[in-house]
C-alpha cells in the first residue's frame, strides 16, 4: 500500500505574524517557515503505517515555491521514502490543492492519502474533504486513532460531544487531528540520507490541472486590538449587562 | 525566568556569513556539507535541546544524581532523554563514517555542542566525555580495540570516560600510583583509585569504558612513566556481547556546587582486566589528544551558559516593571517602566551579550582551522591550522570560562533577588558555570600553557597564526572609514598586545617566575583582542550586508551596536591589563611566604 502525505510550507507557528502595510496579505520576508504541524502528525502517521508493515511506501507531497523543497526535505528525514514537488510562485486555494493532489493520487495509484485537518496558516479545512470529493473516496476526518484491517481502514474521529469510530473501505482519505500522535524527532542519520533521497519537481501544466484562483482576497487587517473592561458592582448589574449590552443571555 | 531558544540566526551569521562555511566542502570528506544539509542538523539539534534537554536542566539540579551501594542514579527523566539522544544519532555526530559516525564538520558540531552546554550542562558531560574517549582510542588504538569497542562508543550504548586524577594528584600527574601488570596473554590487570571521574558511574549505559592512565612496573619516574589503559565496566565477549564485571567499582560520587545531575565518581580498581593504548609510558600524549578536544569543549560550555543567561535577563529586564527611566518616564501607561530602559541594567546585558556572540564568533574561527587540521590534505595549510589551534586552545578554554562565569553572574545582578532564588534557574547557571574554570586544567594552567608552550613554540611560529591575520586585517582597512570605528580600538589593543608579548619573551627565558605572575592576565589581553579582532571583522560583514539590503538590518544594526559596545566599554580593560603586566610580578614573589 502507497501512502500520499500533503506537507504544506508555512510560517512558523512561533513567529509573530505581520500583516503588510498594504493589507495585502501576510508579511512573508524573512520570517521563518516550518512544516505546517497537523501535517507532522499525518506524516508520523505514514511513517508508523510504513514501520509496522501496513504500507510498503510514504510519499510526501508539496505545493508551493522552490522553497518547500526544504519542508519536503524535512519530511524525508522524518521518515518518507520520497517526494514530489508541485512547484508554483501563485497562491494555490484548497479546491486547486485537492484538485493537484487527486492527480498525484492517480499517477501514484496510492491507497491512502492522510492529510492535516487544516493548514494554520488559512486555517481553511477543506483540502481533506474536497480531494476525497474529487476521487470518490470515503473520508475519516479530525483522526484520533487510526488502523489498517483487512483492507479498511478503522478512524476513530475527534467530533462534538466525544469520539465516533468508522471503517472505510481501502482506497480512503484520512485527515488528522491533534491526538492521533506526537510526531517524533527526525534523527541525524535521517537527516543526511534525506538529501539522497529522490525529490520529483513537476508543474501543474504537467498534471493537468488549472489552478487559477476562484477567490479574491479584498484585504487582511490586524484583529482589533482588545479594549479595556469595566468593573461591575455586583450581579445584578453583571445579569444587565450580559442581557441587555452583550445580548448573551 | 529561565528560558530558551537556539540562537540559530547568530549560528548562522558565524557559520555561513564571518567564516564562509562553504569553503568547508573543498575539504576531502566533507564535499557533501552544504548549508543546505547543515542547516536542518542545526534546527532539528535546535528543537532537541529547546525540547527535550532544556526541560530536564532545572530539575536534574535540583534531583541530583544518586548513589546506592555502587549503583549511580540519574535524576528523573535522564534515561528517556539519552535514549531521545541517543537514537537520534547525535552521540556520533562528529565521528567517523567508518564506525557509524556522520562526520559533520567540526565546525558545526561546536554550534551543536554550545546549544547542548546552553540546554543542559550536566547532560551534556556524558555524551562529551564518551566522544573524548572516543577520541583518544581513534587515534591511539590497535585496530582490534577500535574494532571491539568504537563502534558501541560512537552509537552511545556505551559511554567512556577519563581516568586522569588521583586523591593526591590533580595538575601534577606524573605523581600519579595507580599500577597495571602484564599478563601473560598480553592484557593487564590494573589497581588504584581514581577520583572526580565524570560519569563514571551511572545507569544510561549498558557499559562504561575507561580509559585510565596507570603505571607499568618497569616505569620511569614522573610523567614520562604513564601508560593509558582501556579498562571496561563489563568484559566484552569476542562476539560483541557483555561478559562478566570488571574489578571497577564506584566507591562515592562527589556532592558538589554545580552540575549536579553529572555523576562525579570516586572509582576502585582491583585488578581489573585492562588493554594498553597506544605504546607504553607514552600516556600523556594519547592522553593530550583527547585533553586538547575537550579544553576546547569546555570552552564552549562558558559560551553556552553566557547565552543561556543572556536569554533568561533580557525577558526578565523587559518584564520587570520598577521605577522610571532617569529621562523621564518611557512607559507611562504602565506603573512603572520595565528595567531595561537603566543604562545600568544594559551595561550588563550588553556585556553579557558580547561575550555570548564575540565568543560564538572566535569559537568559530578555530572550529574551522580543526576542520581543516582534520581534513586538508596539503601539508602547508594543515601545519597552519594545527599551529593556530594549539596556539587558541589555552585562549578559548580559559577566557570563555572566565567570560562565561561574569556572564552568569550579570545574568543574577539583573534579576536582583529573583535571581538569587532557586525558582527562576539563573543561580544554577554560574554554579554550573564555575568549574569550567576548574577542570580540564585550570585556568591558571591554561595561562602557563600559553606563555610556557605556547609562545615560544618553534621560535614564535605558532604566534604568527594569529598575528599575521590580525595585522594584514589592520592594515587592508587602515583607510576605510566606515570601519574606522571597529578599527582603531583593536589597533591600539594589538599595539598593547605586541608589546606585552615583546615584554614576556625578554623576561620570561631569564626569570620564568615573571612569565608566570603575567600569564593569566596576558591570556585575558591575549584573548580580548581575538575577540575585537571577530568584532571588527562582524562589523565589516554587517556592513556589507546592509548595503546589499537583505532586509535584515535589524540584525545587522545590532551586531554593529553590540561591536561598538564591544570596541567602548569592554576592549579598554586591555590598558589596565597591559599596565599591570608590565608592572611585572615582584610585588607577589617578594612577599614573604610566612606573612600569608
Amino acid at each position: 500500500m502507497k501512502i500520499l502525505v500533503a506537507v504544506k510550507r508555512v510560517i512558523d507557528y512561533n513567529v509573530r505574524v505581520r500583516v503588510r502595510a498594504d493589507g495585502s496579505g501576510v508579511e512573508t520576508a524573512n520570517v521563518k517557515f516550518s512544516m505546517n504541524p497537523f501535517d507532522e502528525i499525518a506524516l508520523e502517521e505514514a511513517v508508523r503505517l510504513k514501520e509496522s508493515g501496513a504500507a510498503t511506501e510514504v510519499i510526501a507531497v508539496s505545493i508551493g515555491p522552490v522553497q518547500a523543497q526544504e519542508t519536503l526535505r524535512s519530511a524525508l528525514a522524518m521518515g518518507a521514502d520520497r517526494a514530489i514537488l508541485i512547484q508554483t510562485d501563485e497562491a494555490v486555494e484548497p479546491l486547486a490543492v485537492a484538485k493537484l493532489l487527486a492527480a498525484v493520487a492517480r499517477r501514484e495509484s496510492v491507497e491512502l492519502a492522510i492529510l492535516g485537518k487544516q493548514a494554520i496558516d488559512d486555517d481553511a479545512n477543506q483540502t481533506g474533504q474536497m480531494l476525497a470529493a474529487l476521487l470518490d473516496w470515503p473520508q475519516g476526518t479530525f483522526a484520533s486513532k487510526l488502523s489498517i484491517e483487512n483492507g479498511h481502514a478503522i478512524v476513530t474521529r475527534e467530533i462534538d460531544g466525544g469520539l465516533e469510530t468508522i471503517r472505510l473501505a481501502l482506497p480512503a482519505l484520512i485527515t488528522t487531528d491533534l491526538r492521533l500522535n506526537t510526531p517524533r524527532y527526525a534523527s541525524l542519520p535521517n537527516i543526511m540520507k534525506a538529501k539522497k533521497k529522490p525529490l520529483e519537481v513537476l508543474t501543474q501544466a504537467e498534471l493537468g490541472v488549472d489552478i487559477t484562483p476562484r477567490l479574491v482576497t479584498l484585504k487582511v487587517e490586524e484583529p482589533p486590538k482588545r479594549k479595556a473592561g469595566v468593573k461591575v458592582a455586583d450581579a445584578a448589574q453583571l445579569f444587565d449587562k450580559l442581557k441587555h449590552e452583550a445580548k448573551v443571555i | 525566568m529561565a528560558s530558551y531558544k537556539a540562537p540559530l540566526r547568530d549560528m548562522r551569521f558565524v557559520l555561513y556569513e564571518l567564516h564562509n562555511g562553504a569553503a568547508l566542502t573543498q575539504l576531502p570528506g566533507l564535499e557533501d556539507m552544504t548549508q543546505e544539509l547543515i542547516d536542518p542538523v542545526i534546527e532539528e539539534a535546535a528543537k532537541v535541546c529547546e525540547e527535550v534537554l532544556f526541560p530536564l536542566n532545572r530539575s536534574g539540579d535540583e534531583e541530583g544524581c544518586r548513589w546506592d551501594n555502587g549503583m549511580v542514579r540519574t535524576p528523573k527523566g535522564f534515561i528517556e532523554a539519552y535514549r531521545l539522544f541517543r537514537e537520534g544519532g547525535w552521540t556520533g555526530i562528529a565521528c567517523d563514517p567508518a564506525y557509524g559516525g556522520q562526520g559533520v564538520p567540526h565546525t558545526v558540531n561546536v554550534v551543536v555542542e554550545e546549544m547542548i552546554c546552553s540546554a543542559n550542562l550536566s547532560f551534556g558531560l556524558y555524551p562529551g566525555l564518551t566522544h573524548g574517549a572516543y577520541k583518544a582510542l581513534y587515534t591511539h588504538g590497535t585496530e582490534a580495540l577500535k574494532e571491539r569497542y568504537l563502534h558501541k562508543l560512537v552509537d552511545g550504548i556505551w559511554s567512556g570516560t577519563m581516568c586522569l586524577t588521583e586523591p593526591h594528584c590533580g595538575t601534577d600527574l606524573g605523581l600519579s600510583r595507580t599500577k597495571a601488570v602484564p599478563q601473560d596473554d598480553g592484557s593487564y590487570r590494573l589497581s588504584g583509585t581514581k577520583i572526580f571521574i565524570s560519569a563514571g558511574e551511572h545507569d544510561l549505559t549498558e557499559n562504561i569504558i575507561h580509559f585510565v592512565l596507570a603505571r607499568l612496573p618497569d616505569a620511569p619516574k614522573g610523567i614520562k612513566g604513564i601508560s593509558l589503559f582501556l579498562v571496561p565496566k563489563f568484559l566484552v565477549n569476542d562476539d560483541g556481547s557483555l561478559g562478566a564485571r570488571n574489578g571497577v567499582s564506584c566507591g562515592a560520587i562527589e556532592h558538589k556546587m554545580g552540575i549536579k545531575a553529572s555523576a562525579t565518581c570516586v572509582l576502585n580498581f582491583d585488578d581489573a582486566k585492562a588493554w594498553l593504548v597506544g605504546e607504553p609510558h607514552k600516556g600523556m600524549r594519547a592522553m593530550f589528544t583527547m585533553m586538547n578536544d575537550e579544553r576546547l569543549a569546555v570552552g564552549l560550555q562558558g559560551l553556552g551558559l553566557a547565552e543561556v543567561s543572556y536569554q533568561g535577563a533580557v525577558a526578565y529586564a523587559r518584564e520587570r516593571l520598577q521605577g522610571r527611566s532617569l529621562s523621564g518616564a518611557k512607559y507611562p501607561d504602565k506603573p512603572a517602566d520595565p528595567i531595561i530602559v537603566h543604562p545600568d541594567i544594559r551595561r550588563m546585558l550588553l556585556t553579557m551579550r558580547t561575550t555570548a556572540e564575540g565568543c560564538r564568533a572566535l569559537a568559530g574561527w578555530v572550529a574551522q582551522a580543526v576542520d581543516v587540521q582534520n581534513h586538508s590534505t596539503d601539508p602547508k595549510a594543515k601545519r597552519d591550522a594545527e599551529d593556530f589551534v594549539a596556539l587558541m586552545t589555552p585562549i578559548v578554554k580559559a577566557l570563555f570560562t572566565d567570560l562565561g562565569f561574569e556572564a552568569t553572574n550579570l545574568g543574577i545582578q539583573v534579576m536582583g533577588g529573583h535571581g538569587y532564588i532557586r525558582e527562576h534557574g539563573m543561580e544554577q547557571y554560574i554554579r554550573d558555570a564555575r568549574i569550567a574554570q576548574i577542570y580540564e586544567g585550570t585556568n591558571g594552567v591554561q595561562a602557563l600553557d600559553l606563555v610556557g608552550r605556547k609562545l615560544g613554540a618553534h621560535t614564535g611560529r605558532f604566534l604568527r597564526q594569529f598575528f599575521h591575520p590580525v595585522a594584514d586585517f589592520i592594515t587592508a582597512h587602515a583607510d576605510n572609514k566606515a570601519l574606522e570605528r571597529y578599527v582603531d580600538p583593536l589597533t591600539k589593543a594589538f599595539v598593547r598586545l605586541q608589546q606585552a608579548t615583546g615584554q614576556l619573551a625578554r623576561v620570561g627565558l631569564s626569570r620564568p617566575e615573571e612569565a608566570g605572575a603575567a600569564a593569566s592576565e596576558y591570556l585575558r589581553l591575549f584573548g580580548l583582542v581575538a575577540l575585537a579582532y571577530q568584532w571588527a571583522r562582524m562589523a565589516e560583514v554587517s556592513l556589507a550586508k546592509l548595503e546589499q539590503k537583505t532586509g535584515e538590518d535589524d540584525f545587522y544594526r545590532a551586531k554593529l551596536s553590540t561591536a561598538s559596545f564591544f570596541m567602548d566599554k569592554v576592549l579598554p580593560q586591555t590598558g589596565s591589563l597591559f599596565a599591570s603586566i608590565m608592572a611585572g610580578g615582584a610585588t607577589m614573589m617578594e612577599f614573604p611566604e610566612a606573612a600569608f
